[in-house]
């Protein structure tokens, strides 16, 4: 069972693999978050409360979900190449790192910008703002040490550490509304229970965090070939496949 | 043990030791990662007397009051068992209405008034079109729970 798992992460097999999906994440993601845009924007009917301004959920919400999804992605890889040796879990770590700090920090803008508006302020020391803050300067901090060694396998081993050790922020901001006093109200769709939003603004909300996803996913193949075909350009392998 | 077996044991241990250390600090500093205080906290005196804090909860409805001509408003804050009287001279967000949670930032007054200088709207997580929320209302006789 071990040589087939390793045979599947080999390098060259995941370069191709990631190829291969590519197009078909791009193809999903362009669907659905067109769809979601069009009528998350120009067709659901506003908010009783926050009239138009509530559209800001459709970027909101799904940037901040992607922000913990790639988080836990980018600590997951880096357990199993620590763990079980599997190099290519740091090529997928190093690829998750800046896309997921990207819509941490689209999720923490357009949050502020809502915030202005409908709570009075840009910014609070709420603990789900702070967390989702940390998780930013855990990203940051994940892509900067690895980086800081001379010896890039020494780099990915302590940003893998790092990055493990930081998933303990996740259940953090997730929980942080309902375990704390919080201006961030609670969750509307990741909740149990039914949703607490009227179908027809459901339902390009959903399109949206799917199509966010398959988005994480296109990027997240595309970097990661460039990841695969760096480490391994001493190989044989990367010159058959470079060849002009 | 093969080796593959203790390298997960030591990223487990090293991952529930974090926990537990940030856990326990979480728990430790609990009334310092809450953003506010509740009305009944405040009413049993668990809120600091003569520092600033925020308080929180829902504006009672028909407690508003306002002078015409001056920015300055008085209302009543609740959490259900509780409720504080509090003024606060100003602009307000969108978001603030009666019946809506609110977080005022200020001090306990000598006459168990609390005087804000910053008014914060907590929105709900609600969401429903205006025709929904008005035939809700209908139906209830009131607007909306919020």
């Amino acid at each position: 069972m071990w040589t087939w798992f390793y045979r599947l992460a080999s390098p060259p097999h995941v370069y191709r693999t990631a190829a291969a999906l590519t197009p078909w994440f791009f193809a999903v993601a362009a669907v659905t978050i067109g769809y979601g845009l069009i009528d998350g924007l120009a067709f659901a009917p506003p908010d009783y409360q926050q009239g138009d301004a509530f559209r800001i959920i459709y970027v909101h919400a799904p940037s901040a979900w992607l922000s913990l999804f790639a988080y836990t992605t980018m600590a997951f890889a880096g357990a199993v190449a620590l763990i079980w040796r599997i190099k290519v879990g740091y090529a997928v770590a190093a690829a998750a790192a800046p896309i997921g700090a990207s819509f941490t920090l689209v999720a923490l803008v357009t949050g502020s910008l809502w915030g202005r508006p409908m709570w009075g302020t840009y910014w609070a020391w709420d603990p789900r703002l702070t967390s989702e803050l940390i998780l930013l300067f855990l990203y940051f901090g994940v892509i900067s040490l690895r980086q800081a060694f001379e010896d890039p396998a020494r780099g990915d081993r302590a940003a893998a550490l790092l990055g493990i050790v930081g998933v303990i922020n996740v259940p953090i901001v997730h929980f942080s509304v309902y375990w704390w006093n919080s201006l961030h109200q609670g969750g509307t769709v990741m909740r149990l229970g039914k949703p607490e939003m009227a179908t027809s603004m459901l339902w390009p909300l959903l399109a949206m965090l799917f199509g966010f996803m398959c988005f994480f996913g296109a990027v997240l193949c595309m970097r990661l070939r460039g990841e695969v075909l760096n480490r391994e350009r001493q190989s044989t392998w990367v010159r058959e496949a470079v060849k002009p | 043990m093969t080796p593959r077996r203790k390298r997960l044991l030591v990223v487990l241990g090293i991952l529930s030791g974090v926990a537990a250390s940030v856990a326990l600090a979480v728990v430790a500093g609990r009334q310092n990662i809450s953003f506010y205080y509740d009305p009944s906290q405040v009413a049993l005196g668990k809120a600091p007397a003569t520092k600033r804090f925020r308080i929180g909860g829902m504006v009672v409805k028909g407690s508003v009051r306002r002078k015409p001509g001056d920015l300055t408003v008085h209302f009543v804050l609740t959490d259900f068992a509780h409720q504080v009287p509090v003024t606060y001279t100003g602009v307000l967000p969108d978001l603030f209405r009666e019946g809506q949670g609110i977080i005022a930032h200020g001090a306990l007054g000598p006459n168990g008034v609390f005087v804000a200088d910053e008014v914060l709207a907590k929105h709900d997580a609600k969401y429903m079109p205006p025709d929904v929320a008005a035939s809700l209302k209908y139906k209830h006789g009131v607007r909306p729970a919020t």
